[in-house]
């Protein structure tokens, strides 16, 4: 029977891609390890390989067809002795992927790229950008990339090094084209050795250079974690003023997709608790690029924790000359009287679609992007509480000594007496991420749980 | 491969020709003598305060050493930067900071270096170029090699020295560095100064690779073993160091053969090591006394000599008067200098 080639999955994260190009034709011999097409995916360009032997019979995706789905067949291949009338008998290509795809199964929860852009759930509109300007889309990958490359022509000061950064365009191709515009002078590949370059990337600081270091993920920041706490958090304080250093430190923070886990923690709450830091998680493309942009200009060293099941997400990004969002500033994305919602990063998906669900039962919630942990915008969180008398925060890292606990707290010691119902926290479950696509899905909060929890404070 | 051949050669030689590296003049002669006798006599002075209770936490003296950081500072140039551990106060000294502002930080007041908010083990002057001062073991390097990495960056010709010390020398972040500074030819000369015990532990019970002119080896980076307690054989290995560096060849590393005559810190019960054994090296290998003994030898006078240790006592006794009287931090610094 001929054998059906599947779009493959080439990341955890891939859910589609385009078929760029066809380097078989109908008819050619094919040999197992032989390229026959290139797939695009939103990070990279990759190779198919064939696995079978035998004869391209039918290409079923026409090179140049944009997203499909991981596992459509794609075409045929005719084993010896078969010709172009078995075809018939292959299975039809007509139901693929959406529901056949692990991948896209694992990641129900969260809005596939440019299908549902996240962001666009939004009803308030952001003060930081003036009515009328023009926006375009783009992805977050291309809003960060877009942000460095601004402030890199703006600052000869400013550099990036980390792993893959520059030849190979970045590990989640969040650098793609740094090194081709800026040159290796400023775009550095490093040797896998994140505690020895993070320590480089600090004492270049001190001498006024204001490094980007990328982590491939924030896991790997914990080798490092040493010198961005005792010698970048403190050093301003321990010099009495005299040297401090302006530097960044960002990349994927959190859980990814069936990687585990070693690859899966959320370090929003343990940077957050360090003085001397800033930590800034956003969630919409905009604010990606101009929380990224004010980071790279901040004088203080900075977390910026990014997460890699939004880098493909898009979202209108105002087309202005030089946009910064002012760290340390919440955004109230969802305007409503009934509950408060507070998340930042990946933790706001489930918390927008939440609110579109508790909306049918009659519970109009208030959504807060808190965007900025260190500084927290308590003021906003707190005049929200005033309002509505209820809160729910929503997070992927544990609770135990969380960032939602931190919140509860500070809506216990500034909004006490507005409180109608105790504060309610949906977090990761306390585990490790399992491997398993139900465990993982079970480990990470959902909509769903956020809804429960929403629900309870308002006593429905 | 030229280079570590190059290095196997010198350090050869070293240790062969018996410590007769090149003659100073007298008038580096009287300078070596009075900045090792300004930080002994600043050593002294601190370790009295510490035991009066005017100094708190950690005290790490570096009485012994002093050669290292005299000899290396005549071998730097204005704007290149020195970065160490935690047993710093020599290396401040040496660099030119103001005795007053080291003792007043020792003591925790705001004319001190850090305002009080850093202490023996955090000082830092930007106008110096002294990057600290850092309290955990072997971080230094890295950062010393970021300070490369960014002289390197701006093409500006100058060094970092990076100092550490034989314990810190079997930390991993040293060896992260060190394969960065080489593939990227980054001017730092990495000064091991080994004392022969971290903390209580010595070199032998704690080092598998006890020639640390060789921890480059596998990295190319060139290694010297020098004579820590010769000032002259430590500006002489500078000298080619830094020349080595800013010819824009890369690291180099030289081992300084020293000895602290105290212990580690202030609390250190000293049951790892004899008493005789601190004489011995005292009575047979003083830096200081090598010094003045040359000077003697070269006619110069006894009241010469006294003059220098009276004009250094001065200077240490102010600076122990200014740090008792000057006062603690206004209670407002609590809570500056966290973000700028």
């Amino acid at each position: 029977m001929p054998i059906q080639v599947l779009m493959p999955a080439l990341s955890p994260t891939m859910e589609k891609g385009n078929l760029a190009k066809w380097l078989k034709k109908e008819g050619e011999t094919i040999k197992s390890g032989d390229v026959i097409a290139e797939i695009e995916t939103d990070k990279a360009t990759m190779e198919v390989e064939a696995t079978d032997e035998g004869t391209l019979g039918k290409i079923l995706i026409a090179e140049g067809t944009a997203d499909v789905p991981v596992n459509t067949p794609i075409a045929t291949i005719l084993a010896d002795g078969e010709s172009a009338a078995d075809l018939a008998k292959a299975p039809a290509p007509a139901k693929p992927a959406a529901e056949a795809a692990p991948p896209a199964a694992a990641k129900a929860e969260a809005p596939a790229p440019k299908a549902a852009p996240a962001p666009q759930a939004v009803a308030e509109p952001d003060p930081e950008v003036p009515a009328g300007t023009e926006m375009i889309t783009q992805t977050i990958r291309e809003a960060l990339r877009d942000a460095m490359a601004e402030e890199m022509r703006r600052d000869a000061d400013v550099l990036v090094m980390g792993e893959e950064v520059a030849e190979y365009q970045g590990a989640y191709k969040v650098t793609q084209g740094l090194l081709q515009e800026f040159g290796a002078k400023r775009v550095i590949d490093t040797p896998i050795t994140e505690h020895g370059f993070a320590g480089i990337g600090v004492g270049a600081a001190m001498t006024g250079l204001k490094p980007i270091v990328e982590f491939m993920t924030f896991n790997f920041a914990m080798q490092a974690i040493d010198q961005i706490i005792n010698s970048a958090a403190k050093t301003l304080y321990m010099s009495g003023g005299q040297m401090g250093c302006s530097i960044v430190f960002r990349g994927p923070n959190g859980a990814a997709s069936r990687v585990a886990a070693q690859h899966s923690q959320d370090y929003a709450s343990w940077y957050s608790n360090v003085p001397g830091l800033k930590v800034v998680a956003p969630f919409s493309a905009a604010d990606y690029k101009g929380l990224l942009k004010a980071a790279i200009r901040d004088p203080n060293p900075v977390i910026f924790l990014e997460n890699e099941m939004l880098y493909g997400h898009t979202g209108e990004v105002p087309k202005l000359d030089d946009f910064v969002i002012p760290i340390g500033k919440a955004r109230i994305v969802r305007s409503g009287s009934h509950v408060t919602i507070i998340s930042w990063s990946n933790g706001m998906s489930y918390a927008l679609k939440a609110a579109d669900e508790l909306a049918k039962d009659g519970i109009e919630a208030e959504v807060i992007d808190l965007r900025t942990l260190r500084p927290m915008d308590t003021e906003t969180i707190i005049n929200s509480v005033k309002k509505t008398g209820r809160a729910v925060t929503v997070e992927e890292g544990w609770a135990q000594s969380g960032v939602g606990a931190e919140i509860a707290a500070r809506i216990m010691e500034n909004a006490f007496d507005y409180l109608d119902a105790p504060v309610a926290r949906v977090t990761g479950k306390d585990v490790p991420m399992p491997y398993a696509a139900n465990l993982e899905k079970l480990a990470l909060p959902s909509a769903a749980e956020v809804v429960e929890a929403a629900k309870a404070v308002c006593y429905r | 491969m030229a280079a570590p051949k190059k290095a196997a050669a010198s350090a050869e030689q070293d240790k062969t020709n018996g410590g007769s590296p090149p003659d100073f003049t007298k008038e580096q002669e009287l300078k070596a003598l009075r900045d090792m006798l300004l930080i002994r006599r600043f050593e002294e002075k601190a370790g009295q305060l510490y035991g009066m209770g005017a100094i708190g936490g950690f005290c790490h003296l570096y009485i012994g050493q002093e050669a290292v950081v005299v000899g290396m500072q005549m071998a730097l140039k204005q704007g290149d930067q020195v970065i160490t551990g935690y047993r710093d106060h020599g290396h401040m000294l040496a660099t030119g900071m103001e005795a007053n502002g080291v003792m007043a930080e020792l003591t925790g007041r705001r004319g001190g270096y850090s305002k009080g908010k850093g202490g023996s083990m955090h000082m830092f002057s930007k106008e110096k170029h002294f990057y600290g001062g850092h309290g955990i073991v072997g971080a230094q390097v890295s950062l010393g090699t970021g300070l490369a990495f960014a002289n390197n960056y701006r093409g500006n010709g100058n060094v970092s020295v990076t100092y550490f010390g034989d314990g810190a020398a079997n930390q991993g972040q040293v060896y992260e560095s060190f394969n960065m500074a080489e593939l990227w030819k980054l001017p730092v000369i990495y000064v091991i100064e080994n004392n022969r015990y971290a903390m209580g532990t010595s070199v032998s019970r704690a080092s598998a690779q006890q020639d640390f002119s060789k921890r480059g080896a596998s990295f190319n980076i060139p290694g010297l073993q020098v004579d820590g307690m010769d000032v002259r054989a430590v500006k002489a290995a500078g000298d080619e160091a830094a020349a080595w560096c800013r010819a824009g060849k890369g690291p180099m590393i030289l081992e300084m053969q020293t000895y602290r005559y105290r212990g580690h810190s202030m609390s250190d019960p000293a049951k790892y090591r004899t008493r005789e054994e601190v004489e011995k090296v005292r009575h047979d290998q003083d830096p200081i006394e090598q010094v003045r003994n040359r000077l003697l030898a070269a006619k110069v006078s006894e009241a010469d000599l006294k003059a220098i240790d009276a004009e250094v006592r001065d200077i240490v006794n102010a600076s122990a008067d200014f740090a008792q009287h000057d006062p603690e931090p206004d209670a407002a610094e609590l809570w500056t200098d966290v973000y700028r």
